[in-house]
């Protein structure tokens, strides 16, 4: 072992110090090369990672297909609301030329597209042909049916809360008993879909919760299975920061590859589902069409996916790094 | 360099590893440690590399007291340390030239260095011919030399070794000390815990037994502390 170069040079015998440039410089280079190596890592054991991404994936995809379920719901409902029509019921004191001075008034008015009266008989044999109970009235001395005035508001017309707000104002007219519209199904529809809504939102929160365990348990096990070499780094007095890193962008990888996938599932199952709601929309000589992922939902998805994965990881290196020490 | 002010050290299970140690290593000084397993020598290396803390008394590193570092801060006080150990603890999936790099690449330093300087310590341990070898490919002796080229390649004050030879046969233990030797000829400081007696007396360098945790020889003693 004689040529064994030992530098005599006292002053560089000792120099662990590192300039604050080249430590920057170096953080950065570390960035570029543990972002790059855990994805290619993850890429490169795709037995090891799928199943995780796959069960990530379905995480995100849920609540996706929920929203995406729910913007349909609120647009089928809204093509719904132009058709709303109002009924006028007139007081039963009330004579046909009272009637008909109010159906010409109406007439004036912008907000109607079209005012129709509807005499007595023909309400009472309308009555008779709908509800089944045809022969029982014909058992009544007088025609019970009041006269009645129907309303078609115009396209432009036609917001839920104006209508409600008009119909009041006509009920308030002289020899006007109520004003009913027929929008009683579309609220409860409405109703139907708040309800919906809270509950997809709730599932979508846990399923939230879900992807942050997942992503944890991952990152966990990841952490166990390089337990000596994450002990020998610290040795040679790697900083926590230097040994998390990796790990948390293990776990943005895992979480936007997830939502990547989620969104490709949804727009799989959009397509397939577009062709028989499209037919089915035809069958109700509906115009409407599916909507798909919008792209800023997309965005999001990706975005929020990326953002649990890190959190997951971030609680599970926090926790279990600590841990580990040198022995 | 270092110096231990009446240190003790109770472990959690109340084994008492060492019972008031007092001692001077002065800067540039190679010193060994020697005695029984389970007399404290690994405690002791230990406390320096803060891989534990004393339950009582003082250590002083390089001036500064220890007990002071925050374990935030342990990190960079571990870069002043060359740490070499009887197992090596080397990464087995990494080249040896991944394995030398690694404290250079934790410390920061930048992409243009590194390539110097870890031939220059690989060049020091004699191993510049196998830097893209496995660990798993190399001897004992040659694996040991990895991790003392680790240890020294970002030029740390101060060494480090617990039982470096305890796994090598005589000859290659007596390579090892003289290469650690060499180190020390260029100022570092370097505290050495061993067992073989021969080997030390050998290398006329100061000596500190411990037994059941006490000092029963001490050349390093300095009158202040008692």
């Amino acid at each position: 072992m004689s040529n064994h170069k030992v530098s005599s040079k006292k002053s560089s015998a000792t120099s662990y110090k590192v300039s604050l440039r080249d430590r920057f410089r170096t953080a950065l280079k570390l960035h570029k090369e543990n972002s790059i190596q855990t994805l290619l890592d993850i890429l490169r054991q795709p037995t090891n990672s799928l199943m995780t991404i796959l069960v990530l994936a379905i995480a995100l995809a849920l609540p996706s297909a929920f929203y995406l379920f729910m913007t349909n719901a609120k647009a089928v409902s809204q093509s719904w609301d132009g058709g709303i029509k109002m009924a006028l019921y007139m007081e039963d004191s009330a004579t046909e030329k009272q009637a008909q001075d109010l159906l010409a008034q109406l007439n004036l008015r912008p907000e109607f597209e079209q005012v129709t009266f509807v005499t007595k008989d023909d309400a009472l044999r309308e009555f008779k042909d709908y509800s089944g109970f045809g022969d029982a009235l014909d058992y009544l001395d007088t025609n019970p049916m009041p006269y009645t005035i129907t309303l078609e508001p115009t396209a432009s017309f036609s917001d839920p809360k104006e209508l409600e707000a008009l119909a009041q104002e006509l009920a308030g007219l002289a020899q006007v008993d109520q004003a009913k519209l027929d929008s009683d199904w579309i609220k409860k529809y409405n109703s139907i879909l708040t309800i919906s809504e809270q509950i997809a939102t709730f599932v979508s929160l846990m399923l939230a919760l879900g992807v942050l365990l997942i992503v944890g348990n991952t990152i966990r096990l990841a952490i166990l299975n390089r337990r000596e070499e994450i002990q020998v780094i610290k040795l040679v007095g790697a900083t926590d920061a230097f040994i998390r890193r990796p790990f948390l962008y293990a776990g943005f990888w895992y979480g936007l590859i997830a939502a990547l996938l989620a969104a490709l599932m949804v727009n799989v199952v959009f397509v397939l589902l577009k062709q028989s709601t499209s037919q089915l929309a035809q069958l109700y000589s509906s115009e409407f069409s599916l909507l798909g992922l919008a792209p800023s939902f997309t965005l999001g998805l990706l975005v929020i996916g990326a953002l649990l994965g890190l959190i997951g990881a971030w609680v599970s290196v926090r926790k279990h790094l600590k841990d580990i020490n040198p022995q | 360099m270092i110096e231990f002010h009446q240190v003790f050290k109770r472990y959690s299970g109340g084994h008492e590893a060492l019972k008031g140690v007092s001692f001077g290593l002065p800067r540039g000084e190679m010193a060994f440690l020697t005695g029984h397993s389970g007399a404290g020598k690994s405690t002791l290396l230990k406390l320096i590399a803060l891989m534990e803390r004393p339950t009582r008394g003082q250590i002083i590193l390089d001036d500064i007291n220890i007990s002071n570092v925050k374990d935030r801060q342990v990190p960079y006080h571990r870069r002043k340390i060359g740490m070499i150990f009887q197992d090596h603890r080397l990464l087995f999936d990494r080249t040896v030239y991944d394995n030398v790099a690694l404290p250079l690449i934790i410390a920061g330093v930048s992409d243009r260095d590194i390539p110097k300087r870890v031939r220059a310590a690989l060049d020091k341990v004699d191993l510049l011919t196998k830097e893209r070898q496995l660990p798993i490919q190399l001897s004992g002796g040659e694996q040991q030399r990895v991790g003392i080229a680790r240890a020294v390649v970002n030029k740390p004050p101060l060494l480090l070794a617990d039982e470096p030879t305890g796994n090598l046969d005589p000859e290659l233990s007596e390579d090892i000390m003289n290469l650690f030797a060499q180190f020390n000829q260029v100022g570092v400081s370097v505290l050495i815990a061993s067992h073989d007696l021969g080997l030390i007396a050998r290398m006329k360098h100061p000596v500190i037994a411990l037994k059941e945790g006490r000092t029963i020889r001490n050349e390093l003693a300095e009158v202040d502390f008692a």
